[in-house]
């Protein structure tokens, strides 16, 4: 009681704007990772999958995207973003060696339980990578995502705002 | 003599002379318990008794001088061999000679200087003490007596806001503001946090105050940093032009004031921890130091006799509605 009571007011602070509140989001960002598709012949065949994505940030060039990527892609892309950027790069899901080996009883790496769960992996393993700021700024992440095809002879560069 | 074991010794204790009014401060101790011991302020003399009491009441005791020292000391606790003393007083209260009866002996340390507060930390000691000693041949009976120095400070004439904008280029842009860079221990933290873009999904933010334990000089430099506080100050996503309000009561919390560069051995800052965690569980952070100092307590003005009775009756009814303390005090007069 003794003591003055101390002055606990708020700061001064601007009313926020109504198209700040209730507008779009600035940060959408979904990429899913869907329809395997198995291609090829005989001991050449792989699967692919469908990456797709839909945003508002602008760093992204094209505003909805869609290719087809295989999972040595996605390995090629890990190790790029290991090297490039000071990114703790998440895992991929496994590389699933024992099930290339012959005389299984399922069907190896084209089972549909494996397919399925190599699909979750990859998507996790996309949304969380796509979301870093720092991934965002490296070109062979928007040339995986967003451009036809991988080209892995590409020079690696920063992006800057689309 | 003490050889055998029936040889003659003595018990010290030390007794301060304003033991019934000084008041007590509590203080961790380094194996994390707490005590109360005598406070002093710079400046202050410390006086009182030293007590020698003989363990066998009729023999002599010989002795090499008894004296009282006042040591202010800092205790690197991985060097514990080099306690280096800051503050080294001494006083001699008797010759050598020899002791026929349990004595007492007055002493008086005038306006001692106590340039530091008193501190215990994770790898550092600071500490006050009188230290008692009656000489003897082989092995000196002694006994030590802490206290615990604080030291005051006044509202600092300059105490600026600490308001800056930080941001991650085009994903996350805030403007944080705390009212001021110098707060007492007992202070409020008012502040804000204002989101000029936000691109990512933030799910939490919160306010950490740490404390860093400076140790050591040049090459070996240690820190220790120690999370004391951890406040949530937001729940949830928030969007542009959002503005989050901060009041974070530092009573609640034990801490020191700062202390920089302390005789050339250790500091003690304290930061603030502005924390953002997303979706991810990705974690984007801006530290601030901030200075923390002790304010001397308000000596509370006589009021009057009348006054004191009516507040007294008020604190102490458990019914405290008005009309019951009013007639108590028409009663009163």
């Amino acid at each position: 009681m003794a003591d003055t009571i101390a002055d606990t007011r708020r700061l001064f602070t601007k009313p926020q704007n109504l198209n700040d509140a209730y507008g779009p989001p600035s940060n959408f960002l979904e990429i899913d990772v869907s329809n395997p598709e198995t291609v090829g012949v005989g001991r050449g065949r792989y699967t692919t999958y469908e990456v797709r994505l839909k945003t508002n940030l602008p760093i992204f060039k094209l505003k909805e995207s869609c290719v087809r990527r295989r999972y040595s892609d996605f390995e090629w892309l890990r190790g790029e973003l290991e090297r490039e950027s000071k990114v703790v790069v998440p895992p991929l899901p496994g590389k699933a060696l024992f099930r290339q080996l012959p005389f299984r009883g399922d069907d190896g790496i084209f089972d549909d339980s494996f397919i399925e769960e190599r699909r979750q992996g990859l998507e996790q393993f996309l949304n969380k990578v796509a979301g870093h700021p720092l991934a965002q700024n490296e070109r062979c992440l928007h040339m995986f995502l967003q451009d036809e095809s991988v080209d892995k002879n590409y020079t690696p560069s920063k992006v800057r705002q689309a | 003599m003490s050889f055998f074991g029936f040889g003659q010794s003595a018990d010290i204790d030390i007794i301060l002379n304003d033991a019934e009014t000084r008041k007590k401060a509590e203080h961790k101790s380094e194996d994390g318990k707490k005590d109360k011991y005598f406070l002093f302020y710079d400046g202050e003399t410390v006086s009182g008794k030293v007590n020698v009491t003989l363990k066998y009441p009729g023999k002599r005791l010989e002795h090499s001088g008894i004296k009282v020292e006042f040591i202010g000391q800092i205790e690197l606790y991985y060097d514990r061999g080099n306690r280096h003393e800051f503050v080294s007083l001494v006083k001699d209260l008797a010759r050598p000679g020899e002791l026929t009866q349990s004595q007492t002996f007055d002493f008086e340390f005038t306006h001692v200087e106590k340039p530091y507060e008193s501190y215990t930390g994770q790898n550092v000691k600071l500490r006050y003490f009188l230290r008692a000693t009656v000489g003897q041949r082989l092995n000196d009976i002694s006994k030590e007596k802490d206290i615990v120095v604080h030291t005051l400070s006044t509202y600092p004439e300059l105490n600026s806001s600490i308001k800056m904008e930080v941001g991650i280029e085009d994903c996350l842009h805030i403007e944080f503001e705390y009212n001021k860079s110098k707060y007492h221990l007992k202070d409020v933290i008012v502040g804000k946090i204002y989101f000029l873009l936000v691109r990512i999904k933030i799910k939490h933010m919160e306010l950490d105050i740490i404390r860093r334990e400076t140790t050591g000089t040049g090459p070996s430099v240690y820190h220790e940093n120690d999370t004391i506080a951890k406040y949530e100050i937001m729940d949830g996503a928030p969007v542009r032009g959002e503005s989050i309000p901060i009041r974070l009561f530092l009573a609640g919390y034990e801490m020191t004031p700062t202390m920089r560069d302390v005789n050339k051995k250790f500091s003690v800052r304290y930061y603030l921890n502005l924390v953002l965690v997303d979706e991810e569980e990705r974690r984007y952070f801006k530290q601030q130091e901030i200075t923390l100092w002790r304010k001397g307590d308000v000596v509370r003005k006589s009021t009057s006799h009348h006054s004191v009775i009516a507040s007294q009756r008020f604190e102490g009814s458990s019914n405290p509605d008005k009309s019951g303390c009013q007639s108590n005090e028409d009663h009163e007069s």
